[in-house]
């Protein structure tokens, strides 16, 4: 995966809750067999209505947040299915960051494996972020090494993150080729169990 | 020191344990399905790598499979996902059960019925209501694609070690009270993600007295309520359900293992990270009014006002989800009218499930206008179902009969409920589309969909059908 350390760009505000899997990416698109090509079905029936035309009103039809490369969403994003279509779709649209209070474990696991990365800030302040954001486009600048968000005015947010998965992301890792190196232990639990 | 079964099984499945890392856990049991694997064994072709131990995978089709004509998949990505399948199974040595397999059927449902799930394992796959297997007493969890190409190439997955929480279930369930109901109500209660970060256990008298198939709807939701897995203490309830069990241990070598699967139950007095109960009292047959698991009541209730919610945020969610689902405020559940019932789903789509359904409208006949599915969870289901004569039972009232699968749950395959229409679901979520795009869910329990076929409307089950007379 692509490595991950500095982004700046204008955050999109998706001023919601609970925003589910599927949501994200919905049902009728998760039959390709490729990783790649979902971003143009994310947030699809929140984009389009039923005729294919873009919906008014919906962040992601704003022009002022085109290119943009941080979502900014309320607690519990990502919630229901485990289907890692989700991030495929949000990496693809062009998000490389995430900024909620909260996750779902399983959503959250999946964006470590691509490379984006879901930042958890406290519920103040990601309000704060978004009535920024949606009073008028604010750039941020997320930076992983230091663990922080900055923003214009200098006002800096600092996450925590497992360092485990902080270096994962930096170096952008192939996690299968890492656990190989645990090959022999592998090998030795499965004699130990075997035998028990 | 007095440990709990989620401790006992995660200590026993550690390959690797380093301080300041998560753990390197081994996987008894990998499950898959058409959906979220192909992405993973490209992975495997890209990179040169092998399936390290395919006898501890099992593969099956579920999510797209027809209902009606097996033979004819009209949808080429779909017919493509599901040839794939077949085709990497083939090419890695998996074991799968087909679509014309006799032992095909939803992963969570054949996964007991074979007797692969098994107390103490360590159980994945790449999907959420994996936690169905926690009934058994498993450490059973979904996971995503990446995960299944990790677990396919080492057997192994990097873990850290979750908070335990534990759900307790105080009295007597009352009759006419269904394992659906309970489980609605816990979400509903606390919420759709105080399980976040969590692995829970369910606990009490009434879960005791609860057959496999209840735990497996409890355990099956534990996802709705933000857990990645749930799981009960085994007992001999587990123990005789798995007896004799296709891939289950036989003879005296059963005899060993369930002596060691019940050692597994958590010791009296260990603690947990948090504890919540909920008391039967509370617990009335439940349906859900909005776009989320928690957003339900008792069938006595109502739809909320507006004003019942202080926070802003909250309102604007209920508003919102209102809208969608095409409700007033203050609206009686029991005034709401249906077009489309569905029975099924790795929630609700086992033999006692089906078996509680046709309780309700034997000799009795599904609404004029509404229309009424069921679709056993697997052909071993279906088998057993039609050999008891349910099936006569459904068709006779009106229902249609159908192949066993994933369903109208999600959608994706042609059972799907069209915008703006309302169903009656035994399903797992309710969220925005997922039945369809603009399909309105509600989710309740076997008897009480069927109650709603027959009436046409959302119906107190105890009230007009005495099901537990």
């Amino acid at each position: 995966m692509k490595p991950i350390n500095e982004v700046t760009s204008v955050l999109t505000p998706l001023d919601r809750s609970n925003v589910d899997t599927d949501q994200i990416i919905s049902k009728e698109f998760l039959k390709r067999i490729e990783r790649t090509g979902f971003g143009k079905y994310l947030f699809y029936h929140w984009r389009f209505d039923a005729e294919g035309n873009k919906r008014d009103g919906f962040v992601l039809n704003d022009p002022r947040f085109d290119g943009s490369e941080i979502l900014v969403a309320r607690e519990n994003f990502g919630c229901g299915s485990s289907r890692e279509h989700a991030p495929w779709a949000i990496l693809d649209y062009g998000f490389r960051v995430v900024i909620s209070p909260s996750y779902a474990d399983i959503f959250y696991n999946n964006c470590m494996k691509n490379g984006i990365l879901p930042i958890r800030l406290p519920e103040e302040e990601v309000e704060e972020l978004l009535a920024k954001g949606k009073a008028e486009p604010v750039s941020l600048a997320v930076n992983l090494a230091e663990q922080t968000v900055t923003q214009p005015d200098g006002t800096v947010h600092r996450f925590d993150i497992d360092p485990y998965w902080k270096e994962m992301l930096l170096n952008g890792w192939d996690e299968i080729a890492l656990t190989f190196k645990y090959e022999d232990q592998i090998t030795k639990y499965e004699e130990v169990m075997q035998r028990a | 020191m007095a440990k709990t079964i989620i401790d006992k099984i995660w200590d026993r499945h550690i390959v690797v344990g380093e301080p300041g890392k998560p753990d390197l856990l081994y996987i008894d049991l990998h499950l898959l399905h058409e959906v979220t694997s192909p992405q993973a064994f490209e992975g495997l072709r890209l990179n040169g790598r092998k399936v390290r131990r395919p006898d501890l995978c099992f593969a099956t089709m579920d999510h797209n499979v027809p209902t009606v004509n097996r033979k004819v998949i009209k949808d080429p990505i779909a017919r493509k996902q599901i040839r794939t399948l077949a085709e990497n199974c083939e090419e890695f040595g998996v074991p799968l059960a087909d679509v014309d397999h006799p032992d095909q059927g939803i992963v969570h449902v054949i996964g007991p019925e074979l007797g692969l799930t098994q107390p103490g394992k360590t159980i994945v796959c790449g999907d959420s209501h994996t936690s169905t297997h926690g009934a058994f007493g498993a450490l059973a969890f979904g996971i995503g694609t990446s995960e299944v190409e990790h677990v396919l190439s080492t057997q192994t997955l990097w873990q850290s070690r979750p908070k335990t929480l534990e759900i307790r279930i105080d009295g007597e369930i009352a009759p006419g009270v269904a394992a659906k109901d309970i489980i609605l109500a816990i979400i509903a209660k606390f919420g759709t993600d105080m399980g976040t970060g969590h692995i829970v256990e369910y606990t009490g008298e009434a879960i005791r007295k609860l057959s496999m198939e209840e735990r497996m709807t409890i355990c099956n939701m534990s996802i709705e309520a933000g857990a990645r897995a749930g799981l009960i203490s085994p007992d001999e309830t587990t123990v005789e359900y798995l007896r004799g069990r296709k891939y289950a241990p036989q003879g005296e070598a059963f005899e060993k293992a369930a002596e060691d699967w019940l050692s597994l139950a958590s010791d009296e007095g260990a603690e947990y990270d948090k504890s919540v109960s909920i008391h039967s009292d509370e617990i009335e047959p439940f349906i859900t009014w909005g776009t989320n698991p928690g957003m339900g009541d008792g069938i006595s209730g109502h739809v909320p006002y507006a004003s019942d919610f202080e926070n802003e945020l909250e309102r604007d969610s209920f508003l919102r989800a209102i809208e969608y689902m095409g409700l007033e405020e203050g609206q009686k559940f029991t005034d709401i009218e249906i077009q489309h019932v569905f029975i099924g789903s790795c929630t609700n789509a086992r033999l006692s499930d089906l078996r509680e359904a046709a309780r309700v409208i034997e000799g009795k006949k599904v609404r004029d206008g509404v229309r009424a599915i069921v679709v056993p969870g697997s052909r071993t289901v279906k088998k057993q179902a039609e050999e008891q004569g349910l099936d006569k039972v459904f068709t006779e009232a009106g229902f249609e009969w159908r192949e066993s699968g994933c369903s109208m749950c999600l959608a994706m395959n042609d059972d799907v409920v069209p915008a703006g229409e309302r169903c009656a679901s035994t399903s797992n979520r309710n969220f925005e589309g997922r039945q369809g795009t603009g399909a309105r869910t509600h989710l309740m329990s076997p008897a009480m969909a069927a109650a709603a076929a027959v009436n046409g409307r959302f119906t107190d089950v105890r009230e007009e059908f005495a099901v537990h007379a």
